[in-house]
């Protein structure tokens, strides 16, 4: 092959590697190896999702159904999960709604106005250092302020305002991150234009940002749904037998502590629920309800997911089109 | 139109720097054109430093209105960071320095209580890289009056469609305006969409910063033929690496480099016709006549 070629071979940087010449074994091997691996990492994460769905959706097989969603609990039926569900949303919204805008402002902050100094080096690095606290620490931290020095007593609203505590921090740090991720040139072009910083801000950067701002809500909000030890301690562990949700009359003084719709009532979440029947239940459908209540919660976090994600086209669509 | 001196100097010296770049003749009744006009742009004793680092020394050179100067140089002769200190660009970058005046129609722009807003409407800036924002072609366009409260919507789209005409881009995208995503045009167009949307704002300067440095040879000629046609109504300053373009398409030329302790500044300024046929300075022959740079 080589004989007819060798005096084109002849080039300015002396002779060339024919194109047939084998790479050498070692650096083939390094190549499958890595492929291999890569593929195998990526394949084993999606099977473990996938059996930890598919454990919790045939688990549920015969509970999930819409009576186990709406009803209420139940010590002598299999029952359901409806104030349990309510709470798990009700406090996720309600920290969502101080942690979002907060985080976003503090990620704008950070990222467009406070510089590289010893300062803010100090907040980012309080932000990480805040947000691997074990959340056991969180919830007792909590379980001193809210519960007993403010003598709030077990509320959704101290759980949620632990949880903010637990997540603003995350929540600014990926906010500042998704914001910084926006090229400067596209800052550059709007103020070249005669933009000033907070337009430029509010109608290039903002809007670039939004598909790493919704990962950070997701991040965030994932958080709330898994996180069982900082509510146990501040929003309470009690199994509520009913919710009225046509209680709106504020003027009763039964509604904060009782009304669903009070942030100034005990709230058990779905993490905290099935931690406690998993370990204290005693009931009879006590198994059947961890496991209905596992794939609800799954099935909650993805509806979220994919909601957050929907909702964060629009807002581009509309932020951008303006 | 050219003066007799200078028909001679041309006989004098038989053998031009450069025959590759020819000089169009229109542009040697335009050096004549200019000579009458009002000075747009007054640099004075410009330096400008990052840090200890200085990157622009002690340059002073005037723009005619309505007028395309190019300035040319090897990387790192201080150009584009010289150009940017005409519309204040230089003040987002962290530990820049500029002393000096600049004056804009007898305005000082570096005096700290210039509106840099302002000053940025009325001196437009295109970027090496087309950079339009990613929304609809319309939206790209109005960007620039909408923050400034234009929200009649006759109005921006009559000056869309004005600004597009101007930038020669209208006919190509005038049927999906709203549709059409900005990033989705070609190279070229979204240049030309960078200028609808500096024209938009109505400046009286456009500096370009080696605006056709990243598109081909055809979109290159048309973003030329589009500053001559831009030249009548703007004053335009342009940053360009390609020799043959600043021949091309400027009236005056100026001549950047550095020094030994990598500081740039101006060798020397003049009509580029001059310049790139009987430029004073050594430097200046050794650079366009590809001995150096």
């Amino acid at each position: 092959m080589t004989s007819g070629v060798s005096a084109a071979q002849q080039g300015p940087g002396g002779p060339h590697q024919s194109l047939h010449r084998k790479a050498s074994r070692g650096s083939i091997l390094a190549d499958r190896v890595a492929t291999v691996a890569l593929w195998g990492t990526g394949v084993f994460v999606l099977l473990l999702l996938g059996a930890i769905i598919a454990h919790f959706a045939i688990a549920a097989l015969g509970v999930v159904s819409p009576s186990f969603v709406l009803d209420d609990p139940s010590d002598t039926v299999l029952g359901g999960i409806l104030p349990i569900l309510w709470n798990s949303i009700y406090i996720l919204a309600l920290t969502m709604l101080i942690a979002v805008p907060v985080g976003i402002l503090g990620g704008i902050y950070m990222s467009e106005y406070a510089g590289d100094n010893a300062v803010t080096n100090a907040i980012r690095f309080a932000e990480e250092s805040i947000s691997s606290v074990p959340s056991i620490v969180v919830g007792l931290f909590g379980l001193i302020l809210f519960v007993s020095a403010l003598h709030m007593g077990f509320t959704a609203l101290g759980g949620a305002m632990a949880l903010t505590m637990f997540n603003l921090p995350l929540m600014t740090r990926l906010a500042e991150q998704a914001l910084r991720a926006v090229p400067q040139e596209e800052r550059s072009a709007s103020l070249a234009l005669g933009a000033t910083k907070w337009q430029t801000i509010r109608h290039v950067v903002v809007p670039l940002a939004i598909p790493g701002l919704v990962t950070a809500v997701i991040l965030t909000a994932g958080r709330v749904f898994g996180e069982a030890a900082v509510l146990l301690f501040t929003s309470g562990t009690g199994t509520p037998a009913h919710y009225d949700f046509s209680f709106f009359n504020f003027n009763d003084p039964a509604w904060a502590t009782t009304s669903p719709w009070s942030p100034f009532r005990p709230a058990t979440t779905l993490s905290v629920y099935i931690w406690k029947l998993n370990s204290e239940g005693l009931g009879a459908f006590k198994n059947q309800i961890v496991d209905g209540s596992a794939a609800i919660l799954i099935g909650l976090v993805l509806i979220f997911n994919l909601g957050a994600r929907g909702v964060g086209r629009l807002l581009t669509r509309r932020l951008t089109a303006v | 139109m050219n003066s007799g001196d200078d028909m001679l100097a041309t006989a004098i010296q038989p053998a031009p720097v450069l025959r590759a770049i020819d000089v169009p003749a229109r542009m040697a009744r335009d050096e004549a054109a200019t000579e009458s006009n009002s000075i747009k742009i007054d640099a004075r004793h410009v330096s400008i430093s990052y840090g200890q680092k200085v990157a622009v020394r002690d340059v002073s050179l005037q723009v005619q209105a309505r007028s395309i100067l190019a300035l040319i140089g090897p990387s790192g002769s201080g150009k584009s960071t010289f150009l940017r200190c005409f519309n204040r660009m230089n003040d987002l970058i962290p530990g820049a320095s500029v002393q000096g005046t600049v004056s804009l129609e007898g305005e000082n722009v570096m005096d700290p209580d210039v509106s840099v807003v302002e000053l940025r409407r009325r001196v437009g800036m295109v970027f090496q890289r087309p950079n339009p924002f990613p929304m609809s072609i319309f939206d790209n366009v109005a960007y620039g009056p909408r923050r400034r409260g234009m929200k009649d919507r006759r109005k921006l789209e009559e000056l869309v469609e004005t600004s597009l005409k101007r930038a020669a881009l209208w006919d190509e995208v005038k049927d999906d305006l709203r549709r059409k995503s900005g990033l989705a045009l070609s190279g070229g167009q979204q240049q030309r969409l960078c200028i609808a949307r500096v024209l938009a704002t109505d400046p009286e300067v456009i500096l370009m910063d080696e605006p056709a440095s990243a598109l081909d040879p055809v979109s290159t000629l048309r973003i030329e033929e589009l500053m001559r046609e831009l030249r009548k109504a703007y004053t335009i300053v342009i940053v360009t690496h390609n020799m043959q373009q600043a021949a091309r398409v400027s009236d005056v030329t100026a001549f950047f480099t550095m020094a030994e302790d990598r500081a740039g500044y101006l060798v020397e300024t003049g009509p580029t016709g001059r310049i790139f046929t009987r430029p004073t300075e050594r430097l200046t022959e050794d650079y366009i006549s590809g001995r150096f740079g």
